[in-house]
């Protein structure tokens, strides 16, 4: 037997030890994904233990090296990891910014007394954290940003205000793009700095969105504590890292433009039936719903193709970019598409009848993913620039 | 499989672009329009493109092929489609030998594939009998009389049929039209009694024809495969076709666009270069990813026809959806963006769009596949 498939079977009978039974079956929906941190939101107490017992493995984040919370696995033993966790339907343990974009640019950029501090609390859950990019007054300008942060020996003062801070109101701990010098260029003097949202100088207000949730808040800082042993990278040059993470959050939120379980082919023809020729009855919604499916599918090749290029050391310079733009503008079709195919069923809001009004609140929800991360226009902007070396206005 | 060329893929297609871009580039295709060449490409060129192996890329080295699949020959049409080169690599080595590598006894294989694969035969297929691709709509008729089939019927959208030795006749020995039993394939060599070849003169300068059969007689042997039974590979060679003209509409949509983006990096209006405007930024950009997934879905396509699968319909239609939407809207917008000299015969963009329309309908169009894609997902 191969080592890889010795490592199948070790890990196929500790998953089927370990996994709680409650753990195997899928999560409704974004809310019940366990996030970790001081003040975990518990749906089912498995959760807490299943993430434990993960996170002893290492398997919370099993490509990390092993000194910072993860079990150093390679590629293949990570796929064969998921592979078995999805033999038996076995949740994520874990899911959080600390892992999916912090814990990134730490591993890049951190000093190895940084990562030492910070990544095996990501790890195993114990903080959550959040990041502070967008401002009133720096959105797709980010760069413009005027949170300040004022030298005050062995910590800087914070002053300022953040929005759109994701989960800010359940969050430990915040990644935070700050002004530390006003002299430059505006993309010069910017820092990104770590700090804990226990200060009494954080406040925080959830915004109430069309979609009726509040994932994300106004955030202001009123002479915040950072450390500079918290700074990340040099002083002055978060930029950097800032574009760094954001390719990471795009490359997040383009994954919402994988194909769904259940094609929308399917729900309309379970809603309105075919003729004789096994054609969907309205031909006009037809023919959308076949070119969203197209798209879809050509969709998904693409992320298998560029996947592939990255293995064999090739690489698409703007596929973060295409991805998206491409895929939150192929999450609003199908959530456009959802409504026309269950018709009025689908505008429900509230109560049983419509399962709380998922269908209509993630429609509504869906416009904001061209608009996070860099909006679909700023993508566009990127990939004319970047790739195709168009000039300046 | 993964999706990236390995390095004897990369090879090839790199060997390919530095050919065409000396031997048969849009300027080639201008001389053999304005010379009203009848066969629409030049022999020449064609005996140098078989003596590298092209004709026989995608044959069986058996049958004197060089196996390198169709992974292989989508490279040689991806980079025909670049330069818009014209050649029998569409008819004759596309969709004449997968066919007959499809339907084809031992003998006639034996027979047939290494005389394409040296270069010395060109074969072409008679399929369409109007102006859009219905495959199953097929009237003409084939009966048997003692040792010979008799042909009669009319056929449009022969590729390459005035230069064609051979035609391979699909004809009617039973059923009615629209009927997938009774369809069988009738070789039919050019200048038998009673066939008339004519050529058609299309917008893009190919060499496309007609055929008329009136009592054409073949003898019993022509019959390629099974009476009656050519539709699975007909309708499989047509999947392999469809998808090898995806990657020569992504050639050549590839090729108009960046084109069109060196344009725009010269051209000054208002005192600035028009590629400064944020209008004309987008719909580049908007082209560009589109462009990259149509990439990813050809290579797709390409490496699932050389993985053997059994079932192609699904992939082929939607390749050549998505690549005639993508050639559409990359040739409309070289145009557009290339504004008055788009429109002249002297600039060669319009060479383009020309041949990407003629490419787009040949064996079905965007409203065809994707029709036929969302029959396939149950809707």
């Amino acid at each position: 037997m191969s080592d890889l498939e010795q490592f199948r079977m070790e890990t196929r009978t500790w998953l089927e030890q370990n996994c709680p039974a409650s753990m195997r079956t899928p999560v409704k929906g974004f809310d019940e994904l366990y996030n970790g941190g001081r003040k975990p939101e518990i749906d089912h107490p498995d959760q807490k233990t299943w993430c434990d017992r993960m996170a002893a493995r290492g398997w919370t984040v099993p490509h990390w090296p092993r000194e910072y919370g993860g079990a150093g696995l390679d590629k293949e033993q990570v796929k064969v990891l998921r592979q078995e966790m999805a033999r038996i339907g076995a949740r994520s343990p874990l899911d959080s910014f600390g892992i999916s974009m912090l814990g990134p640019a730490l591993l890049h950029f951190g000093t190895e007394a940084q990562k030492l501090d910070h990544l095996p609390k990501i790890a195993r859950g114990e903080i959550r954290w959040c990041q502070g990019y967008s401002e009133p007054n720096a959105g797709s300008d980010l760069a413009s940003l005027a949170t300040r942060a004022q030298d005050n020996g062995d910590h800087y003062l914070i002053n300022g205000q953040k929005i759109w801070t994701s989960y800010a109101d359940k969050a430990d701990w915040i990644f935070c793009l700050v002004r530390t010098d006003n002299s430059g260029s505006k993309h010069e003097g910017i820092s990104f700095v770590l700090f804990d949202m226990a200060d009494p100088g954080v406040t925080v207000r959830p915004i109430r969105l069309i979609s009726g949730s509040s994932p994300f808040c106004e955030t202001f800082f009123d002479n915040v504590k950072a450390y500079k042993s918290n700074l990340i990278g040099e002083e002055g040059k978060g930029w950097t890292i800032a574009k760094y993470l954001l390719t990471h959050e795009r490359e997040m939120i383009s994954s919402f433009g994988a194909a769904p379980k259940k094609s929308v082919g399917q729900i309309a023809l379970e809603t309105m039936g075919s003729d004789a020729s096994g054609r969907l009855a309205n031909g006009v919604l037809r023919q959308t719903i076949a070119q969203y499916e197209l798209d879809t599918l050509v969709f998904g090749a693409t992320m298998a193709r560029v996947g592939d290029e990255a293995r064999a050391g090739q690489g698409l310079g703007a596929a973060s970019s295409i991805f998206k733009y491409y895929g939150t503008e192929l999450n609003k079709r199908r959530n456009e598409l959802n409504l026309a195919a269950l018709g009025e069923q689908a505008l429900g809001w509230d109560g049983a009848e419509y399962s709380g009004g998922v269908v209509s609140r993630d429609w509504l929800r869906s416009k904001g993913n061209s608009i996070e991360g860099g909006t679909s226009e700023v993508q566009l902007n990127i990939i004319a620039k970047r790739v195709l070396g168009l000039p300046d206005a | 499989m993964a999706l990236v060329l390995n390095e004897e893929q990369v090879m090839l297609k790199e060997s390919a672009a530095g050919f065409l871009a000396e031997k048969a580039t849009v300027a080639h295709l201008r001389q053999l329009r304005d010379s009203a060449s009848a066969q629409g490409f030049d022999s020449d060129v064609w005996q140098e493109m078989a003596a590298m192996g092209w004709a026989g890329i995608a044959i069986a080295e058996e049958f004197g092929g060089l196996g390198y699949g169709y992974t292989g020959l989508g490279l040689l049409l991806e980079q025909s489609g670049r330069n818009l080169s014209a050649s029998p690599l569409q008819s004759t080595v596309l969709v004449a030998a997968t066919l007959i590598a499809q339907l084809g006894d031992k003998e006639q294989k034996g027979r047939l594939l290494p005389a394409i694969a040296s270069g010395e035969k060109r074969v072409t297929l008679a399929l369409q009998e109007g102006p859009h691709h219905v495959p199953l709509q097929i009237s003409a008729s084939a009966k048997r009389d003692g040792d010979a089939w008799v042909i009669e019927g009319s056929k449009l959208m022969v590729l390459d049929a005035s230069s064609a030795d051979t035609f391979i006749v699909i004809a009617r020995t039973s059923g009615s039209p629209g009927d997938e039993r009774g369809l069988s394939a009738l070789l039919v060599e050019a200048g038998s009694a009673g066939l008339a070849v004519s050529a058609r003169s299309m917008v893009d300068s190919r060499s496309a024809g007609a055929l008329l059969l009136e009592g054409v007689r073949v003898p019993a042997t022509n019959l390629l495969g099974v009476e009656g039974d050519a539709w699975t590979g007909l309708s499989r060679t047509l999947d392999i076709a469809n998808i090898g003209l995806a990657a020569e509409l992504l050639g050549l949509s590839a090729a108009a666009f960046e084109r069109t983006v060196a344009y725009l990096k010269e051209r000054k209006q208002f005192g600035v270069l028009i590629g400064s405007f944020q209008g004309l930024q987008h719909r580049a950009a908007e082209l560009y990813a589109e462009l990259e997934l149509a990439r990813s879905i050809v290579l797709q396509a390409l490496q699932t026809i050389d993985a053997g699968a059994v079932d192609l319909a699904l992939v082929a239609s939607a390749a050549k959806a998505k690549l005639c939407e993508v050639a559409q809207r990359a040739t409309n917008e070289a145009i557009q963006m290339h504004g008055g000299v788009g429109m002249t015969d002297e600039y060669e963009i319009g060479f383009f769009i020309k041949r990407a329309r003629v490419a787009q309908h040949t064996f079905g169009d965007y409203n065809y596949h994707l029709d036929r894609f969302a029959l396939l997902n149950g809707f």
